[in-house]
């Protein structure tokens, strides 16, 4: 298995790259507006996780939003699609 | 069986190919190449040959197939000439980038405009520095020999480069000449299974070739260079352990002829190399100490060989079939640039002769080496780059 | 019919990539995942999707993925195609994976030679409409009025009719699809996966860099996209024409959401005049009278590829 190489000596003869979660680092940082889940609104439809463009959103046990934030860039997809406006998009602070 | 049969270097590439136990072609016709693909055509379809040929649309695919089939785990082969060379390459630069052990053979031809179907090696030599090793066959036998050498060499890991596979259009490719066929169990236990530097596998994904920084680029480009000096080294030494097991041996890198005691050495490149010899005997008969040296790999180039072949002789002449425009022959270039840090290097001269397939007998190159002569009795070479046979 | 709750879990884009936020084709990519799972090898050109992956060492995809020159997806899954039959690896799918401009423009001449030579592979062509890896000049797929970097007062030319361009190259199966209905998209992935030949499938995938709107509204123009009949989702079957739902309810036209709708959002049709709507409408209406012919004909006919 092809490693991320330190030295050449590491290096493969022709660019292989390892699939590795974070290859642009914690894209999180990208954001303006973070989603915040109202779960108690929440009826778990899976919706906002098939639409998420960065596979940020994983599902729960009972199917709700798990939300990575390392990773979110914040595009406002899950909340502009939550049936029942579950989601909100809430300025960062700092 | 081994066994003889007089076939013309195309077919003769077609059936290497074939022997190679290639697994997938993928090739577009051009003139001078069409009978090594319709050989491969008619293998494939009678069963003779078992691999997949596609017909692809245009030469720029065919090589990027070859890339496709070659990362997912199969020996590979195409052949080209000229304008389909010309088109492939960027893909060639992809080849090589991809360390994948591709041989193809490129059927010489003159580039244009204007038109020309006739040879020359502007074709393969304006690709010189897509990182592809390059052979120069001077007859048929070598085109066979060299394409099966070339799968060994391509595929052994000190190197993983393609190859081209270099012959003149109609003056080889055309020509029915008798080539020795070796035994195909003797060609399998020398070429064994394909090897690849890298495939695409389901067990192991990676993404190839996705985008390098600075931070990584040149380091790549540096193992490529070492996979180059790995040939010059690794060429000889194939050559040899072929002649042994089949009889043909070129000398390695240069095939050397009445070098020893020359004083002045014809150095050419392909079917030139044999029409030197004659002209060499032919001068030899006269008294005059002449050799002749055929540069059988461009790339490498062989420049350990060359500084040893300067440190005895007076006088280099190179005979170019090709130019590069605002400057000289490659041959002419590289052969300076190899004697340059030399002690007593040698005087080199230029000559610029065959292109466009204007024909090269060894009296032409008599006549060169006389020129030549003339000047190394002067200790100077009075024309940089003189076109030989030129309509006034 | 699967649904959503039922597609797996599984993640073979991983987070952290280097799309936009927002990406229209990046929901796709995910979706194709979905659909085929990771015994698939990936052939992708210079592209958005080149990008995406992020930078060596490193890459998001967790699926063997060949980068290629940009005119070469099917050329290259044409070669892993024949390579993976003489290693007789039918287990595996070979997928091409390209932008709008690799696949209309500078990709069609590899495409239709793959297509002829019915190259048994999935080529999909996700569109986002511009040239996106470059920064959003205009490509052939871009439509009537959009504003790109070459384009700066809106394209004067109609969008290429790709799909169609392939099912007349009669290969057995051609559908549209966009990443708002996911489950459409998903059932077209894993019905090309099972068909013998080449299987053309476009994305029509929202881009807020390019299309210039709120990248929240990725999914909502996709289905704008859909219910204005702009983009219409249907299969071609061995020549059979079939519109999928909601597209199949549209050849009402009183059913069609406006087209205004739709280029409102977009700052990209921001130079569409009415006399530019009024030529798009007509054109919709052509185009539609032409599918109501398809469906009506593949219903009756039972000859295939006759009536494209």
């Amino acid at each position: 298995m092809v490693k991320s190489p330190k030295t050449r000596k590491e290096m493969p003869p022709t660019p292989l790259s390892v699939p590795t979660v974070g290859s642009m680092g914690k894209t999180g940082t990208w954001r303006t507006f973070r989603p915040k889940v109202d779960y108690s609104k929440c009826t778990r439809c899976t919706i906002c996780w098939i639409f998420c463009p960065d596979s940020a959103i994983t599902r729960r046990a009972d199917d709700a939003p798990e939300i990575d934030y390392d990773y979110c860039k914040g595009c406002g997809i899950c909340a502009n699609e939550c049936p029942v406006k579950a989601i909100a998009m809430c300025r960062e602070e700092e | 069986m081994e066994q003889t049969i007089i076939d013309t270097a195309n077919h003769i590439a077609g059936l290497a190919a074939k022997m190679a136990r290639v697994k997938v072609v993928a090739a577009y016709p051009i003139t001078p190449q069409t009978t090594v693909v319709e050989k491969i055509a008619e293998f494939v379809e009678n069963g003779d040959m078992d691999a997949e040929y596609i017909r692809v649309e245009s030469e720029h695919s065919a090589m990027v197939a070859c890339i496709g089939a070659a990362a997912a785990g199969v020996r590979t082969f195409t052949a080209t000439s000229s304008h389909g060379l010309a088109l492939m390459h960027e893909a060639l630069h992809w080849a090589s980038g991809s360390r994948l052990p591709i041989v193809m053979a490129v059927v010489n031809r003159a580039m244009g405009a204007p038109w020309s179907i006739w040879p020359d090696f502007s074709d393969s030599l304006s690709q010189r520095d897509t990182g592809w090793l390059q052979f120069y066959c001077a007859d048929n036998q070598e085109v066979f020999d060299t394409i099966i050498q070339a799968y060994k060499l391509c595929e052994d890991q000190r190197i993983f480069l393609p190859a081209m596979v270099c012959l003149e259009g109609f003056i080889l490719s055309h020509t029915y000449m008798p080539v020795k066929i070796p035994d195909q169990e003797k060609i399998d236990a020398f070429l064994p299974q394909y090897k690849s530097s890298w495939t695409l596998d389901i067990e192991h994904p990676y993404s190839h070739s996705n985008l390098v920084s600075p931070e990584w680029y040149m380091e790549f480009r540096y193992m490529i260079q070492e996979a180059m000096k790995n040939a010059e080294r690794l060429i000889p030494q194939i050559d040899r352990e072929y002649g042994r097991l089949f009889g043909s041996t070129y000398g390695g890198l240069v095939d050397k002829y009445r070098c020893e005691d020359a004083e002045l050495i014809l150095l050419t490149m392909g079917t030139m190399g044999s029409e030197a010899k004659l002209a060499v005997e032919s001068l030899r008969n006269k008294g005059l100490k002449v050799g002749s040296a055929r540069v059988r790999v461009y790339r490498p180039f062989p420049v350990t060989e060359i500084t040893k072949l300067a440190k005895n002789a007076q006088m280099i002449a190179t005979i170019d079939r090709h130019v590069s425009f605002g400057m000289e022959g490659f041959l002419e270039t590289e052969v300076k640039a190899s004697v340059f840090n030399e002690e007593d290097s040698p005087l080199v001269a230029g000559f610029i002769a065959g292109l466009g397939g204007r024909d090269v007998t060894s009296e032409t190159i008599e006549k060169i080496a006389r020129k030549s002569l003339k000047w190394m009795q002067k200790g100077k070479v009075e024309k940089t780059t003189e076109w030989v046979d030129l309509r006034e | 019919m699967v649904t959503i709750k039922e597609l797996p879990k599984e993640e073979y884009l991983l987070k952290g990539h280097a799309a936009c936020a927002g990406c229209g084709p990046a929901i796709a990519l995910r979706l194709l995942f979905k659909a085929l799972g990771n015994k698939i090898f990936l052939v992708v050109p210079a592209c958005c999707t080149t990008v995406i992956q992020g930078p060596y060492p490193y890459t998001s995809s967790a699926v063997p993925l060949q980068n290629i020159l940009f005119e070469s997806t099917a050329a290259a899954s044409s070669g892993i195609v024949a390579a993976l039959r003489q290693l007789k690896r039918d287990d595996i799918t070979v997928v091409g994976w390209a932008g709008d401009g690799g696949t209309v423009d500078i990709g069609i001449q590899a495409l239709s030679g793959a297509a002829e030579r019915e190259t048994n592979f999935i080529y999909i062509c996700y569109d986002n409409e511009a040239y996106g890896n470059t920064g959003m000049q205009r490509s052939g797929a871009t439509p009537y009025g959009a504003w790109t970097t070459t384009t700066p007062s809106g394209k004067q030319e109609r969008k290429k009719d790709m799909p169609m361009i392939m099912a007349a190259h009669r290969i057995p199966y051609v559908a549209t699809a966009c990443p708002s209905f996911p489950v459409d998209l998903v059932n077209k992935l894993r019905k090309a996966k099972e068909i013998k030949g080449t299987k053309y499938i476009h994305i029509l995938a929202p881009c807020p860099t390019g299309w210039r709107y709120d990248a929240s509204k990725t999914v909502e123009l996709g289905k704008l996209a859909v219910q204005t009949g702009l983009w219409a989702l249907y299969e071609i079957e061995n020549g059979k024409f079939k519109l999928d739902s909601p597209s199949d309810r549209l050849i009402d036209r009183s059913k069609r959401k406006p087209v205004r709708d739709y280029f409102t959002p977009q700052a990209r049709f921001r130079n569409v005049t009415d006399q530019d709507i009024k030529r798009i409408e007509q054109w919709l209406d052509e185009d539609w009278e032409r599918y109501r012919r398809l469906v009506a004909d593949s219903a009756s006919d039972s000859a295939s590829y006759g009536k494209i």
